[in-house]
């Protein structure tokens, strides 16, 4: 028997665009129904909406004013959030090359002894989650991703770091994620991917969509530079197994 | 092919358009200006669409010269003194640059960023239909920067289109609206109080990203940390530290700080005019009105070419044009003498 489902709450986020809200936790139900929004918007486009933004537990919808009012968007926007989810929607699936440790993850050897295994274990740990991109944002491509395995989870750096490398792959509370761009970062590094999920003059420009399922394998460094030098001329080098 | 040079510029300078829309899902931000109607104005005088890509010169004076043919720029937003070859030129008007000619601007006299339109836009490369600079996305064309000196803008050369000027009326004092949430019910009804209450300063720390705000403390309820969602321009985010942030067009597209309101989508470029110091209140309004002035605002855009106002025929007296949009009321083009309330602008086409 299908659980009721509650509605979601919408709440105002300026006067162009409203907050479709199904949970204030990290909770991959709530992921769920706000891509499973997110789809059907997609599928069926309402006028004025101009884009979405799925979140973890939230849909930002932002629309124009002129064209539909809170009132009439709400409306519309909570009918689509009661339907079922479907099931039987495919995800796309990559897999993902990562260089665990050392220079490219000079978190590793911490986060293993904060956890009380083995490097070898965080990594194999690491690879054995399926993951689900739950939601892009912070900085262009920055992919957050719900599937950690529950040992790995780890509370988040006391002091972030101001710059961390283009391609860091870390993890951060019970969040796993793919980092695009050099920047701030209060996750623990366990890794680099040569993948770029945001690159310019590459089609596509951005690798990942939300709702893209994701698994890491690894690399040595060897392979690491060499897949970074085809990725730096607009290779994918993520494969994508089923689409 | 003509070109505009930067002869010097200020930092916070870059060319921006209405926004990169679309990939906000991506970690994408908009970008795009500060000012939409600044933008528009400018725009609008050189007869191009209203949120084509412009410069959006920041609070500090700038120079420019054309290069291999006259260039028809027009100047809006914020205020400042121009000069063509030591010749003043009128604000919110167009003007032509001759071959080798140098437009001179001062800093701003009041507000912060000042559009120069350029007839027939700028050439340069779209990405995701937007030439906006968002420099740490690497974007934005033809320079993916901030302008520099010695940068150079391929233009079209200068139509014989006769010059014109914009008759606008000065932007409404008062309060900055928000409308409250979606994370109001993160702070109690004090702090709630404070926050509408208060005197808040613009800090010297404001970028295009965001503004920080100078005032009381605004405590959280539940702590600082919420799970991550998505932001829009005007976004007033309260950190750790309960001084709110109020986020500009190159904002991170989520965040995990409770927002507590956000500026109406009317009033936000006023507000982005705000220089740093300036102090200021919030006012709260329904969704009901801040939804009508949002159908205002757009109305007031869609209708900017019903004010372009014919200069070629007068005898201009520019220094006081330029005066009244100091002091922020029209005045008589004619006799500086004259000053008077701002007549409706389909009053002034009837003739």
């Amino acid at each position: 028997m299908a659980a009721p489902i509650s509605p979601p709450r919408l709440l105002p986020s300026g006067d162009s665009a409203v907050m479709v809200e199904f949970s204030r936790h990290i909770d991959q139900a709530a992921n769920r129904r706000v891509l499973a929004l997110d789809r059907a918007i997609a599928q069926e486009p309402i006028h004025g909406v101009t884009e979405t933004v799925p979140t973890y537990r939230s849909l930002l919808v932002h629309y124009d004013p002129t064209l539909i009012d809170f009132d009439s968007l709400g409306e519309r926007l909570l009918h689509l959030a009661q339907r079922p989810i479907l099931r039987s929607q495919r995800a796309r699936r990559w897999r993902v090359p990562v260089a665990y440790g050392g220079e490219h993850g000079i978190d590793l050897a911490d986060v293993a002894e904060t956890l009380g295994i083995t490097p070898d274990e965080v990594v194999a740990r690491h690879i054995a989650g399926d993951y689900c991109v739950a939601m892009i944002g912070f900085t262009p491509g920055w992919s957050y991703l719900s599937g950690l395995q529950k040992s790995l989870h780890i509370s988040r750096r006391k002091d972030p770091r101001l710059l961390t490398p283009a391609g860091t792959i870390s993890i951060g509370g019970v969040q796993a994620g793919i980092q695009c761009l050099a920047g701030p970062s209060g996750w623990h590094l366990l890794g680099r991917t040569p993948v770029r999920t945001y690159q310019l003059h590459r089609d596509p420009i951005f690798l990942l969509e939300p709702g893209d399922r994701v698994t890491f394998y690894v690399i040595d460094a060897g392979t690491f530079g060499k897949l970074d030098r085809a990725a730096e001329h607009g290779e994918m080098v993520a494969e994508l197994i089923a689409a | 092919m003509t070109k505009l040079i930067i002869s010097a510029i200020g930092p916070a300078s870059s060319v921006q358009d209405g926004g990169r829309f679309g990939a906000q899902r991506y970690g994408l931000t908009p970008s795009g200006a500060m000012d939409h109607l600044g933008l528009a104005a400018a725009n609008c005088l050189v007869g191009n669409t209203l949120f084509a890509a412009a410069v959006e010169i920041g609070p500090f004076g700038a120079t420019f010269s054309a290069r291999e043919g006259s260039v028809r720029i027009a100047l809006a937003g914020a205020p400042r003194k121009a000069e063509i070859d030591g010749r003043a030129v009128a604000w919110n008007a167009s003007a032509t640059l001759g071959d080798g000619d140098v437009l001179k601007l001062e800093m701003a006299r009041e507000g912060c960023f000042s559009y120069l339109a350029i007839e027939g836009g700028i050439a340069g490369e779209m990405m995701f239909g937007s030439l906006a600079v968002n420099a740490r996305a690497g974007l934005g064309s033809p320079y993916p920067r901030p302008l520099q000196a010695a940068d150079e803008l391929q233009v079209a050369a200068a139509s014989a289109a006769a010059e014109c000027r914009i008759d606008l009326k000065p932007a409404a004092a008062g309060p900055i609206r928000v409308v409250l949430g979606p994370q109001d019910d993160e702070f109690g009804e004090q702090d709630m109080k404070l926050f509408l209450s208060s005197k808040w300063k613009i800090s010297a720390s404001s970028d295009r990203m965001g503004y920080r705000l100078e005032g009381p403390l605004i405590r959280h309820l539940h702590g600082h940390n919420i799970v991550s969602d998505g932001t829009v321009n005007g976004s007033i985010q309260v950190p750790g530290n309960g001084q709110p942030i109020v986020l500009m067009p190159d904002r991170g597209t989520t965040g995990g700080y409770p927002k507590i309101a956000t500026v109406i989508s009317a009033d936000f470029g006023r507000f982005a005019q705000m220089p740093a110091g300036t102090s200021f209140q919030f006012k709260a309004v329904s969704m009901a009105q801040a939804q009508a002035e949002a159908r205002k605002f757009a109305e007031l855009l869609r209708a900017l070419a019903d004010r372009l106002l014919p200069i070629e025929s007068f005898d201009l007296n520019i220094e006081a044009l330029q005066d009244a949009n100091v002091a922020g009321a029209a005045v008589n083009a004619v006799d500086a003498g004259t000053w008077q309330v701002p007549l409706p602008a389909d009053a002034l086409r009837q003739d």
